[in-house]
């Protein structure tokens, strides 16, 4: 499956906003910290990296979690992984 | 005739209110059952009963607030007869009034039969949506012909629901928080320890352990923090219950409520049943499940009720310790911060190692320092030994 920046963006925002329904993600900056902007705790990260998973079907080694700060941090390793 | 009761929610719930039957005269239930929505200052629950029987009365109709303790229903033991209704009652309730003695089957049929004619008609997209909301459309006000209440009836009430409910339950649940706190400052005299947890191995076997695991499989520290507390507790059984009436009640199991930051603000500390004895992969999902049903608003009454000590866990937000507020009736909090990597003494040898600061505030009515004590220590050594925490009865009840 191959899907553009934009795209992307709008799965990962959408899968954000049902874990964290009061967020505007409109406002989100793609270079700062996520977890800096969005109240998420462990298990609501680890649910929005299930939700990516779940959406897109790539699988996101814990090992790679460390890489995943930002939107745009995360927008870039799916992009990899879907290319 | 059973009486059953609004059961207390918790220590800062003083009342409720009825907001959904899912049960009806006539209808037969099981121990455990859930029979009706509450709502609290904190959240809507799904109240369980815990007696078996067939439904007779319905006392409280939803939108109704009531105090804890209040009879919201009446229901009749296996194999009791509808009594007769005797005539004060009659009087002051002619709806449900019964003349002769009749099964309870026939009972079922008579009493919403005879409510029915007073009741406004309701279409059946406006119930049907009614039910998905929660909303008794026979309250509601109908505008369609001869007073029906329609969809649009329904659609209006939900709206004027949400759009009352955020500022005053924030405010409500402020004021319940406050009221349990300042009675537990008040009345339970506290105590606090805390100990410095290295973390090294017990993170070393979780990572290779969610390595070859699907991302929805992987078990997140805080379960196997939890489980170390069930495990914990179990050799310091005096933290571990309620102390009421003057006099501590040591629980058999231990249900560690979970505190549960609310989005939107507040919290709830909902039981995780018996974390002692459980796999840690259904821990997590349990967790995963309560936290979802905390936020969501569908927690179950002997979830608020049930819990025998809290843990809270503000790891996530960076702090490096915490120390709680017991919540009555119980006698200790848990609390754990952050796992960050500094320096550490081990074997004469200064290293950087994750560590985690944990803590009690435990209640001087029925233990001291020491059993805290030991408490803490008994935690950090658990945390040192994850294939004992992994274990299905973490390896206690074999050796007991």
């Amino acid at each position: 499956m191959s899907m553009d920046r934009t795209a992307l963006r709008a799965t990962a925002l959408d899968v954000l906003h049902s874990i964290a329904p009061e967020v505007e993600t409109d406002t989100i900056e793609p270079a700062r910290p996520l977890r800096h902007q969005v109240d998420l705790d462990s298990m609501d990260w680890l649910n929005f990296l299930i939700g990516l998973h779940q959406r897109l079907g790539v699988n996101i080694p814990e090992a790679d979690y460390a890489q995943l700060v930002t939107l745009d941090n995360v927008l870039d390793y799916l992009q990899a992984r879907l290319a | 005739m059973i009486p059953f009761k609004l059961p207390s929610l918790g220590a800062d719930m003083e009342q409720g209110k009825l907001l959904q039957w899912h049960v009806k005269p006539g209808d037969a239930v099981q121990r455990g059952q859930v029979v009706a929505v509450v709502d609290t200052s904190k959240a809507a629950v799904d109240v369980e009963i815990w007696d078996a029987g067939l439904i007779h009365e319905l006392r409280v109709q939803p939108g109704e607030t009531v105090p804890v303790g209040a009879v919201l229903a009446t229901l009749l033991a296996p194999g009791e007869a509808a009594p007769v209704a005797p005539p004060a009652q009659a009087a002051a309730k002619p709806a449900v009034a019964i003349a002769e003695p009749i099964a309870a089957a026939a009972a079922a049929v008579t009493a919403p039969a005879a409510a029915a004619a007073t009741r406004p008609a309701v279409s059946p997209s406006a119930r049907r949506r009614a039910k998905e909301l929660g909303i008794d459309a026979e309250a509601l006000h109908g505008s369609g012909a001869q007073g029906a209440v329609t969809l649009a009836d329904v659609e209006a009430a939900a709206a004027q629901r949400s759009a009352a409910a955020p500022a005053d339950r924030a405010q409500a649940m402020r004021r319940a928080i406050a009221a349990a706190m300042s009675r537990s400052k008040r009345e339970i005299p506290h105590y606090y320890l805390s100990e410095t947890i290295p973390m090294a191995r017990v993170l070393a076997w979780l990572q290779q352990h969610n390595e070859g695991l699907a991302i929805t499989e992987r078990i997140l520290p805080a379960v196997l923090q939890l489980k170390a507390v069930g495990l914990a507790l179990q050799r310091v059984p005096q933290l571990n219950g309620f102390y009421r009436n003057d006099a501590f009640e040591p629980a058999t199991a231990v249900h560690t409520g979970v505190a549960i930051a609310l989005r939107g603000g507040g919290l709830v500390a909902p039981a995780l049943h018996a974390v002692g004895s459980k796999p840690l992969a259904q821990l997590m999902r349990e967790l995963a499940d309560l936290v979802q049903r905390a936020r969501a608003g569908s927690l179950r009454s002997s979830e608020m009720s049930d819990p025998t000590i809290t843990v809270t866990n503000l790891g996530d937000q960076g702090v490096e310790a915490v120390f709680g507020v017991i919540y009555p009736p119980q006698v200790a909090l848990v609390g754990f911060g952050s796992v960050a990597v500094r320096p550490w003494v081990e074997g004469g040898e200064l290293r950087a190692v994750p560590l985690l600061t944990a803590s009690l505030a435990a209640a001087h009515r029925v233990t001291d320092g020491h059993q805290g004590a030991l408490f803490l220590a008994e935690l950090r050594d658990l945390l040192q030994q994850p294939e004992q925490l992994a274990a299905a009865d973490g390896g206690m009840e074999k050796k007991a």
